[in-house]
This record gives structure tokens, C-alpha cells and sequence, in this order.
């Protein structure tokens, strides 16, 4: 089955409003189960992770985990949930083989809670596959686009 | 004077003022008095292996560039052109022979000395015969175990004396491998919406362990159910000068050498190889201690060696009362197999970077302390008594946080008698 660009935009519009509206278990139902979602060093996109320092490096485990983690209270950052507003922009298939699609997009991500407004900016790298007529992320890299992590202080959010 | 810091052993209470968190004057004081007078840590020798490379620290509030030059010495200058002033290193992080000022190109050998300057005729023969236009070095840079300190008073003790009782824990990180250890690439720089010595407290408190990092304590359970059994047992220990540890049992596997259940059963003969060569070198009872015990250590005023399940080093400077930048690295042995490297790293951002899954909650904490300092007008003192009634304080009490108090106290109270007796 050939999926069409839009389909991949609706896809991708489709992940940012779970995370927005905290269906968090839902957004890691979207990965394979061999699926990967990182984040690597600031100004490093490349980084070899045992060169290194990842802030985030999931397997399909820890994804999951990161996920039921936010929804508990005890997740103190995000308790009570911040309030969160992804956009999605300038989306590009980089490549196809097979069922396998890449796809580059940027993104802008907004955090809200106590009154203190955090904005993040970057490029996603998805690795998606479309298997029973599907989509699916195999890989999902988040590169952030900013000097450092001020004065955010931290990414509490799924980016 | 009113002070600060009250300690009374008696009635087993010690509390600290919380205007000493929203204070602008106060601030100010340890801008002059701890900033600019202790020895402040600005890197590690792993970070300059060759000749011409640099990289750029802000330490203290100063723009520094920490270089090893031609002659293999490895300084710290300012990055100010003496001309004018401006940057003269504008990269993170590179290897050069030369600094060049852009706004007159003015040049500069990775020693600091000016060896170049567009229209020389312009000046005088004997310019610079004093060096007085070379980049500044900072006067002291001193070296323990390859932690680099500087210092930036005219006369400082030295880093040895400074460190005191600290160093021997120092030592249990340092002698991890006969290798030795690499600061690695990409430090993670954050924030904290919360005063600077709420971080001193915080990364020594063993006490909000539990009922902040629950959830990662549950994510761990799942993977080695023993771990919620391991009582987090150990010892607080004042040493001296503001110094202070913790050190415990490590109920989570330490990839130098400490193995947990929820490693691979295979992974277990390298460990054992890598205690077995600590025992060679330093015998059963210290090999142990360096294996299986976690150590967070404070070095006043703001450097923190976390030794758990990977290592940290991390400082933080104020730049508010209420707001503070934040830089961490990683710590790891040079000889390291790839695979407990990645492990390593594994531990290392899982719980303690700012996208794992117990610092933002850290940071978290912080930030509702400072939100709290608010009600400061009415709700005065922060309490830090807990184990004051043991002889031996336990690593969940608070004794390390009183020792940070009790110098911090010190010098502030100090540098205050000294102005009141100025007016
Ligand atoms: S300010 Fe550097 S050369 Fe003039
Ligand atoms: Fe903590």
C-alpha cells in the first residue's frame, strides 16, 4: 500500500494531539516493538551514545515506561500536567523503500505550567513503516535546535 | 547583627533564614566573598588531551578559556582582548595555535601571548615588553587527581589544603581505573528556577530519595524486585571547610563493579574482573568500597561528585537569587568496554540527566522551595535538624547540609561584621 504525503502529515498531526492531550499510553502504542525514541546532545545530532550523554535514549520499553511514568502523580514535574501545544511544520519524505518511509519535519513545542512559558525547537527524524495498512514509528529522533536546555531546566515533556 | 544560620545542639535544631535565598544584597556577598575567594571547579585534564585545545568555561561569572597550549601546560585566560575587550575565543570547543580577536585581529598564541597586531608602526617598540597585552591567566589553577579548580582571589590557600578530608573521597572516584578517567564530550547545560544553594542541599539529601524518585524506584523494581529492599544505609559526614559526603550501599548496579540482577547473568564475569583488579590494587575492604558504595559529594561551594550509578560532575552558578545555570557531566573510566560504557550512559541519563526520569522532579522540588520563599515575611527559618540527635549522623539525615551552612555562614557573616564596621 502506497501512503500519500498527506496521510503522513495526518499521521504526524495525529502523535502531536495525543501528546497534547496526554493520551500518553496511546502515543507509545504508535512504536514497533523494537521502536526508538531519542534525543541526543545539543549541537551533537550525531553523537555516539557511548561518547556522549543522550537526554533521551528509549527502547521500546523505556518509551512505554516514560509514558505511564508522566500520567502518575508522582511524576512530580508534570503533576499537576502542564499544559502543552505542539506544532508540526515544513514536512519532508526523505526517502522510500518498501514499506519503510523517512520523513523530516521541524517542530516547535510549547510548555505552560505555573505561569512560566518554555518553548522548544528542533527537527524530527521519524524512521515509519506501514505494515496492515498502518503507520507505524520505528525511530523518532528529536534534535533540538537551541544553544542549551535554558531556561527550560529540563524536558519533561514527550518531544 | 541577625544571623543567618542558627544552631542550637541542645535542643538538636538547626535552621537556616530563607531570606538567604531571595536576597539580592546577599547575593551580591557571595558574588565577592565564595565566588571570587574559593577555588571553583573549571574542568577536567581528560577534556585537553593535545596540544592547542581549548575549550571555552564560564566559571564564576568569568568568560574563560581553558587551553592546554604548545608547551603541553594546560591554563585558564580570560577571553578579553586587552585591546578592547572583546571575546577573543568565540568557539565552544576546538583545537588552534592562535586566539585572533576579530574586531582589530589582534593575535594571541594558545599560551596567551600577543604575537600579532595589524599596523605595528603605530606603537612603540617596547610594547607589551611587560606582557601586560598578553590574554590574563588566571593567577590560580591547580590541579587534584585531574580535577582542575581556579581561583580567583590574589591570595588563595592551596587546592590540596583547600580540599582537606574531601580528598580521600576524591580518591575513591579518581582510583576507579588505573586508566583513569575522561570527562565526556557534550555536557548538559540546564536551569533551575531556584536559588543556587538549594542544588548544594539537594544533591546530598539521601532523605527526599524516596518520596521524590518513587516512580524511578518502580521502573528499577520491576527490572531486580530486590532493589526496594535495600535500605538505603550509610553515613552523613561533615569535612570541614563546607565539604561534606554521603556514602551507602548502592542499591542499583554500579558499572565499576557492582552487579545487579537486572544486568544479563553474563555481564557479571566482567565485573568480577574489574573488582578483581581493585583488589590487586588496593586490597579487599577498599575495593569493596569503591565498588558497591555510592558517594555524593559536596565540595563547597558548588561542585558535586555524584559517584551512584554513574558518575556526575556537576556546578551551578547563580544568576538571580531565584534562578541558576546548571552544567553536568559525565564521568567515566578511560579504559571502559563499550558495552558498560553504554551501560554507564544508560544509568547516567535515565536518572540523572534533565530528561531522565528523576532529575526534572529534582527540579521540580527546587522550584516549589522557591515558590514557598514567597510566604518568607511570615514563615522565616528552613529546618535542617534531622539526625542531630545521633551520635553518628545517617546518610538520610542532614549533617552534610549543615556543613555546607555552617562555612557558608561563616563567610557571609564575616564579610557583613566587616562592612558594619566600615559604616
Ligand atoms: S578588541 Fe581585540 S583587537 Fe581590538
Ligand atoms: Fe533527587
Amino acid at each position: 500500500m502506497t501512503v500519500t504525503h498527506q496521510e503522513i502529515v495526518d499521521f504526524l498531526y495525529h502523535e502531536a494531539e495525543l501528546l497534547d492531550e496526554w493520551k500518553l499510553e496511546e502515543w507509545a502504542a504508535l512504536f514497533t516493538d523494537d521502536g526508538k525514541y531519542l534525543i541526543p546532545p545539543i549541537g551533537n545530532p550525531d553523537a555516539d551514545p557511548a561518547q556522549s550523554i543522550f537526554y533521551i535514549d528509549d527502547n521500546r520499553a523505556r518509551l512505554e515506561e516514560r509514558a505511564k511514568r508522566l500520567l502518575k502523580k508522582e511524576a512530580h514535574v508534570e503533576y499537576p500536567h502542564s499544559t502543552t501545544l505542539r506544532n508540526i511544520h515544513n514536512v519532508r519524505v526523505k526517502n522510500r523503500e518498501g514499506n519503510s518511509i523517512s520523513v523530516r519535519c521541524n517542530f516547535s513545542a510549547y510548555r505552560t505550567k505555573r505561569e512560566v512559558l518554555d518553548c522548544f525547537v528542533g527537527v524530527l527524524d521519524y524512521k515509519l513503516l506501514v505494515t496492515d495498512n498502518k503507520i507505524v514509528i520505528q525511530e523518532k529522533k528529536a534534535t533540538l535546535k537551541l544553544d542549551s536546555l535554558r531556561p527550560h531546566g529540563k524536558i519533561s515533556l514527550i518531544l | 547583627m541577625e544571623s543567618y544560620v542558627r544552631e542550637d545542639k541542645e535542643k538538636c535544631e538547626f535552621s537556616v533564614h530563607r531570606s538567604v535565598f531571595t536576597n539580592e544584597q546577599i547575593l551580591e556577598e557571595e558574588w565577592k566573598e565564595i565566588f571570587s575567594k574559593c577555588w571553583l571547579f573549571i574542568g577536567h585534564e581528560s577534556e585537553l588531551p593535545k596540544k592547542g585545545d581549548f575549550k571555552r568555561k564560564k566559571v564564576g561569572g568569568r568568560n574563560l578559556i581553558f587551553t592546554r597550549g604548545n608547551d603541553e601546560i594546560i591554563r585558564a585566560l580570560y577571553n578579553s582582548c586587552p585591546h578592547r575587550g572583546a571575546l577573543v575565543c568565540r568557539e565552544d570547543e576546538g583545537n588552534t595555535k592562535v586566539f585572533r580577536c576579530f574586531y582589530h585581529a589582534w593575535t594571541f598564541k594558545n599560551d596567551g601571548e600577543l604575537v600579532g597586531m595589524p599596523g605595528k608602526d603605530g606603537f612603540p617598540d617596547a610594547f607589551n615588553c611587560d606582557g601586560s597585552k598578553n590574554l590574563t591567566e588566571v593567577t590560580h589553577l591547580e590541579s587534584y587527581r585531574g580535577f582542575m579548580f581556579v581561583n580567583f582571589a590574589e591570595h588563595a590557600v592551596s587546592l590540596e589544603e583547600y580540599l582537606g578530608n574531601a580528598k580521600e573521597y576524591i580518591d575513591l572516584v579518581a582510583d576507579q581505573s588505573e586508566a583513569g578517567m575522561e570527562l565526556l564530550n557534550d555536557p548538559q547545560e540546564y536551569s533551575v528556577r531556584a536559588n543556587w544553594k538549594l542544588i548544594s542541599e539537594n544533591s546530598v539529601d539521601l532523605y527526599h530519595g524516596m518520596p521524590t524518585h518513587k516512580t524511578y524506584f518502580d521502573i528499577k523494581a520491576k527490572q531486580d524486585p530486590g532493589i526496594t529492599k535495600v535500605v538505603l544505609e550509610g553515613k552523613g559526614t561533615d569535612l570541614g571547610n563546607g565539604h561534606a559526603v554521603i556514602e551507602y550501599k548502592a542499591p542499583w548496579g554500579r558499572p565499576v563493579a557492582h552487579w545487579t540482577p537486572a544486568w544479563a547473568e553474563d555481564d557479571r564475569q566482567e565485573i568480577d574482573e574489574i573488582k578483581n583488579r581493585l583488589i590487586d590494587r588496593f586490597g579487599e575492604e577498599r575495593a569493596e568500597r569503591i565498588a558497591s558504595y555510592n558517594r555524593n559529594i559536596l565540595i563547597f561551594p558548588n561542585l558535586i561528585i555524584n559517584d551512584i550509578m554513574a558518575v556526575t560532575v556537576r556546578t551551578y552558578y547563580p544568576v538571580r537569587p531565584d534562578y541558576m545555570e546548571v552544567t553536568g557531566y559525565a564521568l567515566a573510566p578511560k579504559d571502559e568496554s563499550k558495552k558498560f560504557r553504554l551501560r554507564r550512559n544508560d544509568n547516567f541519563l535515565e536518572f540523572l540527566g534533565p530528561g531522565g526520569f528523576a532529575t526534572p522532579d529534582d527540579n521540580e522540588a527546587l522550584e516549589l522551595c522557591q515558590e514557598g520563599y514567597l510566604n518568607n515575611f511570615e514563615v522565616e527559618w528552613n529546618d535542617i535538624s534531622k539526625g542531630m540527635n545521633r551520635e553518628q549522623p545517617h546518610a538520610t539525615d542532614e549533617e552534610q547540609m549543615r556543613s555546607f551552612w555552617r562555612k557558608w555562614n561563616d563567610i557571609i557573616t564575616k564579610a557583613k561584621a566587616k562592612e558594619e564596621v566600615k559604616i
